[in-house]
């Protein structure tokens, strides 16, 4: 109990870390110095003691999906193992956690055409379009893992897959996990599907949602986009690659869990950065060129299971 | 025990609800009311027969007497599976009926609200006496009736010649639906042990004892399937849905899309477990199938359409594609089962569990198209056009109708807690399942089916997205949209019930899964409850496969977003919020500079562009030259696949056989009585 509470809070606590590490790769790469790794909790902290300007066109939803997209992405944390293969997972399996995420995606394109901007409306569009495309292989690449697993339980995936060894390793963990990592890209709005750091209007995504929201309410949107950045790298790394997590509530255990944890987390990190760093963003009408293609890896993820696996 | 009055007690307040609306058709603004009352009596007495039955028992029955003892017995029975559907038809009902009451002001002055009363009472009425009639021919009157007075209500502003020539489609194809329906109970009848009989009784008997033929069976199959799924809409029957939903008035439209469709999965799900018996694996993969297509086409055309009514109405489409997913998967466990129930007894548990999930969606989608519907029923209300283009803005102007429609786009939108994300989390987690049948065809094919069901799930959030910004979100695009007001009471409070009861089934679904296993054992044999159901949690299948608890889901939110919130105020000081203009680049904004409802489907009307086939036209205007443009028309629109490929080739062939056949029109009397002669004669040398 305590240590599923401890693991719902360091996905918090570490989110902003998380954005970071990737900022400070990048700057790297770039030849820049950057600012510190924990630049992005300072500039929630000044978030926080800012006041926030609201359209005069927005209504009731503007103000309340900041509150509902950052309580949505908490209950999506408690379903995460981090570094011990356990839960709360009566709430929800996968399913509810993506569809949890769903939500998140649901008042942040809403909040985006309420308040009448030509900007947030393209946002909007263009982040419904992706998902769209992007959700059947996300959710096809996790069910790969259920089948080889045989449950829809985050942790018990996670629980099983490490504590067999490596007679669980297929080819379909391969595909679903090179699958689920394109999604990962396309659904935390990272290139080459939508860059984070731009402020062009015409190519922006993710940030064309947040554009009119400021202060406290930008703070909390922030927050949310990072913690979602964060869940998914823990799927990716605890889901497909669960080795190292604890099994077992032993404080030995859990220390290595945690510290395989952290390698693994920061290793995803410089991959994002290096990817970032090396490519360009797609053109829009070009991207379901690639999310098809990982599409067809998660469903040939989980034909292959039936193929090669049951015997 | 009073079950069995409750039965004539809602045929006679119905029936009463129809002579009310005759006798009080000179005081108009009574009329308006008085049917409405007793229609909405005659659904309080549904519900309490639903409830008496689904949680009590008993099959309480009422007979009718015939003068022809070759039909049967004219029985009406409740059974459990027909309460159910009592309970669905007579929920929907209670809200739309109390909608309805501020709702025909609408027509005050310009149509007769004593026709409305009329064939509302009389549609309620045939809805109810259609899931509980237990008789062939019983029931394809009822049908009749129910599709008649549809009709006549799709066509009820009959000025409106858009309208008319949308229910003559309806007419058309409800009827071609009839007509196989009835072939296949002929069928059936055929093969009825002992002195042929239309009972339903007897049809039972089909399945049990294994008496038609297979090459009958399979027919049957088809043709039902083929009738029963003009009715509902699947694709490619679907055309007059789109049409006809939207035509009607509001308040039939939430009946319509809400309650008349499921008729069809009431009657699929008792001929297909009850009198056929599901053998054949083929039978649900072919379901399964034309579900899969209908869910996706569905919601494809719903993202499209700028009238909001028939987007809603793409949106049942889509919706039914989902509950035939279910019903298709429950029939792949049940037939597999059958192949060899001793080693696959679990699998009998599996289709129990998709046949919950296709009754507890049907429920779920009831109460929540009900809700859209009558949602979109008072933005016309209020603007006096259906056209999405014009509208926006009405979250301030209608607050209340706004917070309710938001409520309705979250079910469909399969958001978690509300009851569409039940349903549809109950649906993945039966097609997951599949994994225990051990056939290479299933296995591939199934994780097709989920991979359908997740983009249908976004897309169908996509659509909702789209329809509730454009309606609701941002400036006015309209003089109209800008003076909208809230509308009547009791349309909010027809609205407030359902938007209630859709919160509720999703939050208390561990309360209501157990009733509805009650219906899914009478009809299956198998009762899952004790194993679905643990406290508060729900847990699909045998074995930690997953769990899901929507209470505490809903529970946790309840709890984080006051939490938020105070945290929010708590941390860096106050919160101070002023009001200002949205960032314009220095261009002032208007309801013109806003994304249009088509702008914002755009990208996937692109990616989607071999289905759609869209066709874009630019036209520019000069004045005096060329280098003086005066006016640029954009105009776009997709190309309607099936009308084209499909029915007009059909009707075309129809028209051309017509003319053939008018050669013996020769308008002489002698010429017809020669015809009637000669058919005689043949007729008695075949029938000797």
């Amino acid at each position: 109990m305590i240590l599923e509470l401890a693991q719902f809070l360091l996905v918090l606590a570490i989110a902003p870390l998380v954005t970071g590490i990737i900022r400070k790769v990048k700057a790297r790469m770039q030849s820049r110095r950057g600012p510190s790794i924990f630049q992005p909790y300072r500039d929630l902290r000044k978030l926080m003691s800012k006041g926030s300007v609201v359209s005069h066109d927005a209504s009731w939803l503007f103000n309340i999906t900041p509150y509902v997209c950052i309580a949505s992405v908490a209950v999506a944390a408690l379903l995460v193992p981090v570094m011990y293969a356990s839960t709360f997972g009566f709430i929800g399996d996968l399913i509810v956690l993506i569809y949890m995420l769903a939500m998140m995606r649901f008042f942040m394109a809403l909040s985006a055409l309420d308040t009448g901007s030509a900007f947030g409306g393209m946002g909007s569009s263009r982040e419904m379009y992706i998902s769209s495309v992007v959700e059947p292989t996300m959710l096809l690449s996790i069910f790969a893992m259920a089948l080889v697993a045989g449950t829809t339980s985050l942790a018990s995936i996670a629980k099983l897959i490490a504590s067999s060894g490596l007679d669980l390793v297929s080819p379909a963990l391969f595909l679903a996990a090179a699958a689920f990592f394109i999604a990962t890209l396309a659904e935390n709005a990272r290139l080459p599907f939508d860059n984070p750091s731009t402020h062009l209007e015409l190519t922006m995504i993710h940030e064309a949602m947040l554009l009119e929201y400021s202060g406290k309410q930008l703070a909390l949107m922030e927050m949310a986009s990072m913690t979602k950045l964060v869940i998914f790298l823990a799927i990716l790394s605890n889901v497909f690659f669960p080795w190292g997590i604890a099994t077992e509530a032993t404080p030995l255990a859990v220390m290595v869990g945690l510290l395989v944890f952290i390698v693994k987390i920061v290793l995803l990190a410089l991959v994002i950065a290096l990817i970032e760093s090396s490519i360009s963003k797609m053109r829009l009408f070009r991207l379901p060129n690639l999310l098809t293609s990982a599409f067809i890896l998660s469903l040939l993820a989980v034909i292959s299971y039936y193929i090669l696996g049951v015997s | 025990m009073y079950g069995q009055m409750l039965l004539p007690l809602l045929i006679s307040v119905s029936l009463a609800g129809t002579l009310l609306s005759i006798v009080t058709k000179r005081w108009e603004r009574i009329c308006r009311v008085a049917p409405f009352i007793a229609a909405l009596a005659a659904s309080v007495v549904g519900l309490a027969l639903a409830l008496e039955v689904l949680l009590g028992g008993g099959e309480p029955s009422f007979t009718i007497p015939t003068a022809v003892p070759a039909l049967g017995h004219f029985a009406f029975v409740v059974d459990r599976l027909s309460a159910f559907f009592v309970l669905t038809i007579s929920s929907v009902a209670l809200c739309v009926c109390i909608y309805s009451i501020g709702y025909t002001r609408e027509y005050a002055g310009r149509y007769s609200p004593a026709t409305m009363g009329l064939l509302f009472n009389v549609f309620l009425l045939s809805l109810f006496l259609v899931v509980t009639a237990s008789n062939a021919v019983l029931f394809l009157i009822m049908w009749e009736t129910m599709s008649l007075s549809s009709y006549l209500l799709v066509t009820y502003e009959n000025r409106d010649r858009e309208k008319v020539s949308a229910g003559l489609l309806y007419f058309v194809m409800t009827h071609l639906g009839t007509a196989f329906i009835s072939v296949a109970f002929i069928i059936m009848w055929l093969y009825t042990p002992g002195e042929h009989s239309f009972d339903f009784a007897a049809f039972r008997e089909l399945g049990a004892g294994g008496l038609l033929p297979g090459a009958m069976r399979d027919l049957a199959f088809v043709i039902l399937l083929i009738g029963f799924g003009t009715k509902a809409g699947l694709v490619p029957l679907h055309v007059w849905l789109p049409q006809a939903h939207p035509a009607a008035p509001s308040n039939v439209s939430a009946m319509m899309s809400g309650i008349m469709v499921k008729t069809a999965v009431y009657m699929l799900v008792r001929c297909y477990f009850d009198f056929l018996e599901v053998t054949d694996s083929w039978w649900g993969l072919v379901v399964l199938l034309v579900a899969s297509i209908s869910a996706l086409m569905g919601v494809l055309y719903a993202l499209m359409e700028d009238d909001i009514k028939r987007s809603l109405a793409y949106s049942t489409v889509e919706n039914v594609g989902i509950i035939f997913i279910g019903l298709g998967a429950a029939m792949v466990f049940q037939s597999y089962y059958y192949a060899d129930p001793l080693t696959n007894a679990h699998l009998a548990d599996l289709a129990a569990l998709a046949l919950i999930a296709v009754l507890f969606h049907t429920l779920a989608h009831s109460l929540f198209k009900g809700l859209l519907f009558m949602g979109a029923g008072s933005v016309i209300y209020a603007t006096h056009t259906r056209d999405m283009e014009k509208m926006g803005g009405l979250a301030k102007r209608m607050r209340w109708t706004g917070i309710l429609f938001f409520i309705g786009a979250l079910s469909v939108s399969a958001i978690p807690p509300f009851s569409g994300f039940v349903g549809e989390w109950l649906m993945f987690q039966s097609l997951l399942l599949t994994q225990n049948i051990n056939d290479p065809m299933v296995n591939v094919l199934l994780p097709v089916a989920v991979a359908v069901l997740a983009l249908t799930g976004a897309l169908a959030a996509a659509c909702f997205v789209r329809i509730f910004g454009a309606v609701f979100l941002a400036r006015p695009r309209s003089k109209h949209a800008a003076e909208a007001k809230e509308v009547p009471r009791t349309m909010l409070a027809g609205m407030g019930i359902a938007a209630g009861a859709s919160v509720l089934m999703g939050v208390l679904s561990v309360f209501i899964i157990p009733v509805i296993d009650g219906v899914t054992s009478s009809v299956l044999g198998v009762s899952i409850s004790s194993k679905l159901v643990n406290g508060l949690v729900l847990l699909p299948s045998t074995g930690e496969f997953s769990s899901m608890s929507p209470l505490v889901i809903g529970a946790l939110l309840l709890f984080a977003i006051p939490l938020a919130f105070l945290a929010t105020r708590r941390l860096g000081g106050r919160h101070t919020v002023e009001q200002g203009d949205t960032w314009d680049c220095g261009t002032p904004l208007n309801s013109r500079t806003e994304y249009s409802a088509t702008g914002f489907s755009n990208p996937i009307n692109r990616i989607f562009r071999s289905i759609y086939r869209p066709h874009t036209e630019v036209r520019t205007e000069y004045a005096s030259s060329t280098l003086v443009k005066r006016k640029i028309t954009f105009s776009t629109n997709i190309e309607p696949v099936f009308e084209r490929y499909l029915y007009a080739p059909v009707a075309t062939f129809v028209v051309a056989l017509a003319r053939r056949v008018g050669i013996i029109q020769k308008g002489s009397i002698q010429a017809y009585l020669a015809y009637i002669f000669v058919i005689l004669l043949v007729l008695l040398v075949v029938f000797r």
